[in-house]
């Protein structure tokens, strides 16, 4: 027959079939090579994050605010997100940076955009009107079809062990210091408290913003973690003197 | 009596350790958690020390057949009502959320928001519709095949209720804001160890019944199962590495970060989809396609071809989710060209089980079962074709971030693995409970145009949505301005969004006749009604028709 050879590859197949451990082990080989060279390569390649003036580890109301934004499950209609093309950078602002997630655990870059991209939102809006958006979206934005969250702001911030959650965060990889660790607690209430002494907490959080953000003083809510964390997207990085990729070109002698 | 003891030891501990965990925890979601791990043992310690056999009573309620089967099937009918039950169940979340994305008044704070939602919805019609339905299918199918019954019976039902408990946590975990925050595997740490170790016994039946197997070869729809289960379980350890705060706290935090987090996470989902949902239901229908036409498998050649390329091909596609992100180009470029790839081994799946119905085509005509088959092959060449063109990076650029991935995402789901699993359900049904034939099957077809015509509505609406956004996004004016606002373009959607809403729940309808028709079925009835697909024989008409008088000509 013309067809010798083809038949000879699948008579040797007939030999998988029979043997459980060898199909098994096969088709975990087989399924293994495309995750092991598209993935391991991202942690050893080094222009994968290109190093930037500006990131740090959020400070822990920041955290605390994104461990809400996680509950709430914001990232299945928010991106983080700036793809880079004319339309994106006009409407969102520079296109987001590798690096400008690099002490996210995990990442929220997001699949769908029901909302706006929230990767820059950092300082567009005032603590007034994200806490009137929050409680109540409609009233600000007639078209909207968010969600409300009124009760963000009556619940108090309740972190059980804010120091736990930073040493785990320590533990893969965030480099947060001892003295972060050791006044991780007083950070927390510091931050949204513009009456308690926030010590050194701005020269170890550079560019952190320490105010009161939901409007109440008294208490420091789930709200005001939120809102500290969105006040604070985006706004680490000055991409404008930074601008990574053309510093990149010049470096590697302008391709 | 010493394994009563035994018994009633280990789940005394169990109970003991889910107090201890409640009392310890200040985390009031991980206790309501233990509360129902602490309520499960009580439960089994009931039901150990008062030697009462729970099982057999519920089972009678079910009416499942009394005494030991050819088979060992019981795990299988309780696999069939969890598909139902948990079917039922995510396609009703999908249609709420898709409510209130037209109606956002239907958010109720904090527990049924959209964000707490969605990801309940995903996991009930994925996790629990899909994987109760490969559970019981595979149990099934691998018995058979193998022509031998559940190597380690007492751990196939170990499965079978772990799985259970293990959804049962994701949902109320979801509801009560306990998220890992990444799409499609967003259960916390304990619920994955949960998982894993359900997942190793679920492999260790799979692989110990095909060890004892009578017969020399292992079938196709095994070696699809085979690499379902492995694959999954490699996915779910790499990607769910994270570290807890606490033993007694549910918060975790990933092991991984940023870029590297995104494309773990992306092969993980992507793969989700190319090993649960394609891989997993290609082996139910290599199983089931073949036995309700009454034909062989088309290509033995080529379902060899197609099983390696397509998993091989598969894993590499999960950077087709991250275009244009800060992923690196190289690497978003190789899962084009992957994705792309893609399409052919596909497509070889869908043509192995559209032309194993050669010669029994008519069956199209005479049987719903067969219809709803063909209908979900048709749609997985559908979704299969559209995925790979949707993976390249300038079409991308528009879909990405749109409901047209969405209505992608629900051609497939819907229309691929809902109906494959719809069919085989409806083929099980009567022989698992010993009936004559199911109680209808005119209702099938209600079922079949109704959920056929509810994809369609979904998936135009969703295409016309996703189109409008994407362009809506990038239109500039001669000014030279972006026209739109963001805002512009969710309000641009709305009757989208219903129609979409409209089409879910006409889905859901067609779901809820199956389920009617299934119980009924199952308590043994038959429902009087005109047979299908062929003309009664009607004795009376069946003569000469009587001579025609001549009439005479004016």
């Amino acid at each position: 027959m013309s067809n010798t050879a083809h038949t000879g590859a699948f008579e040797g197949h007939k030999k998988l079939e029979r043997n459980v451990t060898l199909l098994a082990a096969l088709t975990l080989g087989v399924v293994a090579i495309g995750g092991i060279v598209e993935i391991a390569p991202l942690f050893w390649i080094d222009n994968t994050i290109e190093k930037v003036e500006g990131m740090r580890p959020y400070t822990p109301l920041e955290q605390a605010g994104r461990d809400i934004y996680i509950r709430e499950g914001c990232y299945v209609c928010h991106s983080q997100m700036i793809r880079p093309f004319r339309d994106e950078v006009e409407r969102y602002g520079h296109y987001s940076l590798a690096a400008e997630s690099m002490y996210d655990h995990p990442f929220q870059w997001g699949s769908k955009r029901t909302g706006p991209d929230l990767a820059r939102v950092g300082g567009k809006y005032s603590d007034a009107w994200h806490v009137q958006h929050l409680k109540a979206p409609r009233e600000v934005v007639p078209e909207s079809i968010m969600p409300s969250y009124a009760f963000l702001a009556e619940n108090e911030l309740k972190v059980p062990d804010v120091a736990a959650n930073l040493t785990a965060l320590r533990h893969v990889g965030v480099p947060y210091t001892d003295a972060d660790l050791a006044k991780a607690d007083a950070d927390l209430k510091a931050q949204a408290d513009p009456n308690a002494d926030a010590g050194d907490l701005a020269k170890r959080y550079p560019k952190a913003q320490i105010r009161d953000f939901d409007g109440d003083p008294a208490r420091v809510t789930e709200m005001d973690a939120l809102v500290a964390y969105l006040q604070m997207l985006g706004t680490l990085v000055d991409v404008n003197s930074a601008a990574a990729q053309e510093e990149l070109t010049k470096a590697e002698g302008g391709r | 009596m010493e394994t009563v003891v035994k018994r009633l030891g280990v789940w005394a501990c169990v109970l003991m350790a889910s107090i201890a965990a409640i009392a310890l925890t200040p985390d009031s979601g991980f206790a309501i958690h233990m509360g129902i791990v602490g309520l499960v043992a009580v439960i089994l310690v009931v039901a150990t020390a008062t030697s009462y056999d729970p099982m057999a009573r519920v089972q009678g309620i079910f009416r499942m057949p009394p005494g030991p089967s050819r088979y060992d099937d019981d795990p299988i009918r309780w696999g069939v009502i969890a598909t139902m039950f948990w079917g039922i169940a995510g396609l009703l979340a999908g249609v709420f959320i898709a409510a209130q994305m037209a109606f956002p008044e239907l958010n109720i704070e904090p527990y049924l928001n959209f964000g707490r939602l969605r990801p309940l919805h995903t996991s009930a019609v994925i996790f629990a519709f899909g994987g109760n339905a490969l559970l019981a299918t595979s149990f099934y199918v691998v018995q058979r095949t193998c022509r031998t019954t559940l190597a380690l019976p007492g751990l196939a039902r170990f499965v079978f209720w772990g799985y259970q408990l293990f959804i049962v946590l994701a949902a109320t975990g979801y509801l009560l804001g306990i998220s890992q925050g990444k799409e499609y595997a967003e259960p916390e740490w304990y619920v994955d160890l949960w998982l894993t170790i359900v997942w190793v016994a679920y492999l260790a039946v799979f692989v110990a019944t095909i060890l004892n197997r009578r017969e020399p070869h292992i079938y196709v729809a095994n070696w699809f199962y085979l690499a379902f289960i492995l694959t999954v379980a490699m996915l779910h350890l790499v990607n769910n590495l994270a570290m807890p705060v606490s033993l007694l706290g549910a918060k975790s935090y990933s092991a991984f970060a940023g870029v590297q987090d995104a494309l773990t996470q992306w092969w993980y989902g992507h793969n989700a989809v190319g090993f649960f949902l394609t891989a997993g239901f290609l082996a139910m229908m290599y199983y089931f396609v073949p036995k309700q036409a009454g034909r062989p498998v088309y290509s033995y050649r080529l379902s060899i071809i197609h099983f390696w390329s397509l998993i091989f091909l598969y894993i590499w596609a999960g950077p087709h989710h991250l275009h244009y992100t800060a992923l690196p180009d190289w690497a978003q470029t190789l899962g084009m060209v992957f994705s792309v790839m893609l399409w052919m081994p596909s497509w070889g799946g869908m043509i192995n089980g559209l032309m194993t119905l050669n010669g029994a085509w008519d069956k199209v005509r005479t049987d719903p079962i067969i219809r709803m088959m063909v209908l979900a092959l048709a749609f997985y060449g559908m979704s299969t074709f559209e995925g790979p063109m949707l993976s390249i990076k300038a079409v991308n650029s528009l879909s990405h971030y749109t409901d047209w991935t969405i209505g992608h995402v629900h051609s497939g789901a819907l229309g691929w693995n809902g109906m494959i699993t719809f069919a085989c359900v409806y083929y099980l049904t009567p022989r698992l409970w010993n009936r004559e034939r199911l109680y209808s099957l005119r209702m099938i077809n209600w079922h079949f145009w109704l959920a056929t015509l509810g994809i369609v509505f979904y998936a135009a609406s969703m295409w016309v949505a996703g189109i409008t956004q994407g362009l809506m996004w990038r239109e500039y004016g001669a000014d030279g301005y972006l026209v739109n606002s963001f805002v512009d373009t969710v309000a641009a959607l709305h009757p989208m969004y219903v129609l979409r809403m409209g089409g879910g729940l006409m889905y859901l309808t067609g779901a809820l006749i199956m389920a009617f028709n299934i119980a009924m079925t199952i308590a043994g009835k038959l429902r009087v009604e005109a047979p299908m697909g062929e003309t009664a024989h009607d004795e009376a008409a069946d003569r000469p028709l009587p001579p025609l008088t001549a009439e005479p000509a004016e």
